[in-house]
C-alpha cells in the first residue's frame, strides 16, 4: 500500500512512467504486470486504480534491443550473429563485403594481367600472345563453366568428395544472402571470390608446356581438369562437408588446414604441369638453343602485379575485413620479400650475380609458400617460411629441373609444386591456434602435421593421375603439340594470327 | 668505283661519319648488325639455364665513292674506328660496276 503522501504520488508517477517506457526496451521478457493503487485525494475523493499493464512481446521472432546490438557486435568480430534467422542485419556487412569485393577483384588481377606477365615475358617474343591468350581463354571457360555448374559442384550439398548441381546457374542464390562462405558476405561474392581461384589455378600449369601446346588442346585439357581435379580438390578442401576440410567439418577424413589454397591451387596445378610437360614432350631445340626470356621487364611489372594481387588472395581468404585478415596479410608481405631477397643472395653466392628474374622468383616462391599458412602462422614464423621459400625452391629450379631433364619452361613444377608442398607441410608445423582460433574450436592441432602430409599425398596422387589420363585422353584425341615447323614459326601467328610486337613503323 | 664496307663498333659511328664528312663524303648507308670475330661473348644466366652469347652487335657502313677518294676515305675510317682493342672491326673494299642516282639518271662517279 502506498502512502497518501505527495512522495508516494511523485514516485508512484515514477513507477508508472518507467512501465510506460519498459516496454520499448525488454519485451521478450516482460509479461503484463497489474498494479492497483487507491489514493485519497486532499479534498476526500479517492482516485480510481491505476492498472499499468504491459503488453506481451512484440511477434515472436524480433529480437530485442540487446539482442540487436549484439548483431552489430557480432559484425565487427566476423561471428555469427546471436539473433540468428531473426536478425535484423542478416545481410552482407559492408566492411567485410566490400574487403571481399576488393580481394576478388585483386585475386582476378591476378590472372589478368599478373600471370599473363609474368608468364608473357619469360616465353621468346614469337610466342609472347600464346601466353596471353591462355590467361583470357581460360578466365572466360572456367568463368562459363564454374557459373554453369562449377560452383554448385564445389560448394553445393553433395558428399565429402564432391558436391552437387542444385545451384547450377545459380539456382536459389541471393546477392543479399549470407552464410555460403561466411557470415557477413555476400553469397554471390563467396562464389566470384571462388572463381577467381578457378581461374588462375589451371593458367598455373601452362607455364610448363609454355611454346609448344596447341591452344585448342589447352581449353580442352582445362575443361576436363576443371571437374575432375579442381572441383572435387576445392570441395574437398574448403566445402563444409569436405574430405580434407578441417576447420569445417568434424567428420573430415583428413583434418587438414589450407587457409588460401597451397594444395587446391599450387599443389594441384604444380604437379600436374609437371606431368604433363613430361608427357608433352620438350621444346623444339631445348638444351642446345637459347631460349632467353624476351623481356625481363614484363616478368618484373607482372611480379609487382602477383605481389600485390596475392593480398586479395590470401588477406582475402579470411573471409573478412578482420583481424585474421590482417595477420594474413602481415605474413603474406613477410614471407614473400624474404623469398625474394634470399633468393636474390643466394644467387649473387652461388652464380656470382643476383638476378632480376632471381627476385621475381623468389618472391613468387615465398608467395606460394604461404599461402597454405597465411591465416594459421605468426608473423615471425612467415619470416621463416619466407626464407625457406627462398632456398628450397631455388634448387628445386637451378639444380632438380637439370637433373631430371623435363622441360618446365616457366618452373611451374620448381616453384608452385615444390613451394606449395613445402608450405603446405611447414603451415602444418607454425600452426599457431593464438593466431586463428579454429584449430583448438575444431581440434586440428593433434597430428597436424601427419594430417598435412596426408593431404599432400592426396592431391598429389589425384592431380598426377589425373593430369596423366587427361593428357594422353587429349593427346589421341585433338593432339597435344603444333608441327615443327609450326612451333619453329611460333604460335602467336600459327594459334591466334597475330605478332605480340610489330616495330617496322 | 669502289665499294668500302667497314663493320666498327657501335659507338664509333658519330666518329667514322664525321670524318667521311671532314673529307666531303657525305653519303653512306648504315645498318645494325651482329658478328663476332676474336672478341669473346659473355655469358647469361636464367634461372639456372646458362647460354653463351656469341653475337655481338656491330655497325656495318657502306659508302660507294669515286676510285681517287678511296684511300684516303678508308685511312679515315680506320683512323676513326680504331680503338686498340679486340673487336674494333674491319674494312673490306671491292669493285662496283655500275651505279645510277635515281632521280636524275645520272651513271658513274657523277651519281657517287
Amino acid at each position: 500500500m502506498i502512502k497518501r503522501t505527495r512522495w508516494g504520488f511523485l514516485s508512484l508517477t515514477l513507477a508508472v512512467s518507467l512501465f510506460a517506457i519498459l516496454p520499448l526496451q525488454a519485451q521478450e521478457s516482460i509479461t503484463a504486470v497489474t498494479e492497483a493503487v487507491a489514493v485519497t485525494n486532499d479534498d476526500g475523493t479517492f482516485t480510481e486504480a491505476v492498472t499499468v499493464a504491459v503488453e506481451e512481446a512484440a511477434p515472436s521472432g524480433e529480437p530485442s534491443l540487446e539482442d540487436r546490438v549484439a548483431d552489430i557486435e557480432a559484425y565487427f568480430h566476423n561471428v555469427d550473429r546471436p539473433s540468428g534467422d531473426a536478425s535484423k542485419i542478416k545481410v552482407p556487412g559492408p566492411g567485410h563485403n566490400a574487403w571481399q569485393m576488393m580481394s576478388t577483384a585483386l585475386v582476378l588481377f591476378m590472372t589478368l594481367p599478373g600471370l599473363a606477365l609474368f608468364y608473357g615475358g619469360l616465353v621468346r617474343s614469337k610466342n609472347v600472345l600464346s601466353i596471353l591468350a591462355m590467361c583470357l581463354g581460360i578466365a572466360g571457360l572456367v568463368t562459363i563453366l564454374w557459373w554453369a555448374v562449377g560452383y554448385s559442384l564445389t560448394f553445393s550439398g553433395g558428399n565429402a568428395f564432391i558436391g552437387d548441381t542444385a545451384q547450377r546457374f545459380f539456382t536459389g542464390m541471393a546477392p543479399g544472402n549470407v552464410g555460403a562462405g561466411y557470415y557477413w558476405i555476400s553469397d554471390y561474392m563467396w562464389a566470384m571470390f571462388q572463381l577467381s581461384f578457378a581461374i588462375i589455378t589451371p593458367a598455373l600449369i601452362f607455364g610448363a608446356t609454355a611454346e609448344r601446346m596447341k591452344f585448342s588442346a589447352v581449353l580442352l585439357f582445362t575443361a576436363i581438369w576443371m571437374f575432375v581435379v579442381y572441383f572435387p580438390l576445392a570441395h574437398m578442401v574448403w566445402a563444409v562437408n569436405g574430405f580434407m576440410c578441417g576447420p569445417l567439418n568434424a567428420d573430415a577424413g583428413i583434418k587438414a588446414i589450407d587457409f588460401a589454397g597451397g594444395t587446391v591451387v599450387h599443389m594441384s596445378s604444380g604437379w600436374s604441369a609437371v606431368i604433363l610437360c613430361m608427357i608433352l614432350g620438350p621444346r623444339l631445340g631445348f638444351g642446345k638453343v637459347p631460349m632467353p626470356p624476351h623481356s625481363l621487364v614484363l616478368v618484373m611489372i607482372g611480379t609487382g602485379m602477383l605481389f600485390v594481387g596475392w593480398f586479395g588472395f590470401n588477406a582475402g581468404s579470411a573471409l573478412g575485413s578482420d583481424a585474421l585478415a590482417s595477420n594474413a596479410f602481415t605474413t603474406t608481405v613477410l614471407a614473400a620479400a624474404t623469398a625474394g631477397f634470399v633468393w636474390g643472395m643466394l644467387e649473387w653466392v652461388v652464380r656470382g650475380k643476383p638476378s632480376v628474374l632471381g627476385f621475381c622468383s623468389g618472391i613468387v616462391a615465398g608467395l606460394v609458400t604461404i599461402t597454405p599458412g597465411a591465416g594459421f602462422v605468426t608473423p615471425t614464423s612467415a619470416v621463416i617460411m619466407g626464407v625457406l621459400g627462398g632456398i628450397v625452391p631455388f634448387f628445386a629450379v637451378v639444380y632438380l629441373k637439370k637433373a631430371l631433364g623435363y622441360d618446365d619452361a616457366l618452373d611451374t613444377f620448381g616453384i608452385h609444386a615444390v613451394g606449395g608442398t613445402m608450405g603446405a607441410i611447414l603451415t602444418g608445423v607454425f600452426a599457431d591456434p593464438a593466431v586463428n582460433g579454429v584449430l583448438s574450436s575444431m581440434n586440428l592441432m593433434d597430428g597436424l602435421v601427419v594430417n598435412q602430409l596426408k593431404a599432400c599425398a592426396l592431391t598429389i596422387v589425384l592431380s598426377v593421375v589425373a593430369t596423366a589420363i587427361i593428357a594422353f585422353a587429349v593427346k589421341f584425341t585433338i593432339g597435344l603439340r603444333p608441327t615443327q615447323d609450326e612451333e619453329r614459326e611460333g604460335l602467336d601467328t600459327v594459334d591466334h594470327g597475330e605478332e605480340g610486337y610489330i616495330f617496322d613503323k | 668505283m669502289k665499294k668500302i664496307e667497314a663493320i666498327i663498333k657501335p659507338f664509333k659511328l658519330e666518329e667514322v661519319k664525321d670524318a667521311l664528312a671532314d673529307l666531303g663524303i657525305e653519303g653512306m648507308t648504315v645498318s645494325e648488325v651482329k658478328g663476332f670475330g676474336r672478341q669473346k661473348g659473355h655469358t647469361e644466366i636464367y634461372r639456372g639455364s646458362e647460354y653463351t652469347v656469341d653475337f655481338l652487335p656491330k655497325i656495318k657502313i657502306e659508302v660507294v665513292l669515286a676510285e681517287d677518294v678511296v684511300e684516303k676515305a678508308t685511312a679515315a675510317i680506320v683512323k676513326a674506328a680504331k680503338t686498340g682493342k679486340i673487336g674494333d672491326g674491319k674494312v673490306f673494299i671491292s669493285p662496283v660496276e655500275e651505279a645510277i642516282r635515281i632521280r636524275t639518271d645520272e651513271t658513274g662517279d657523277k651519281a657517287v
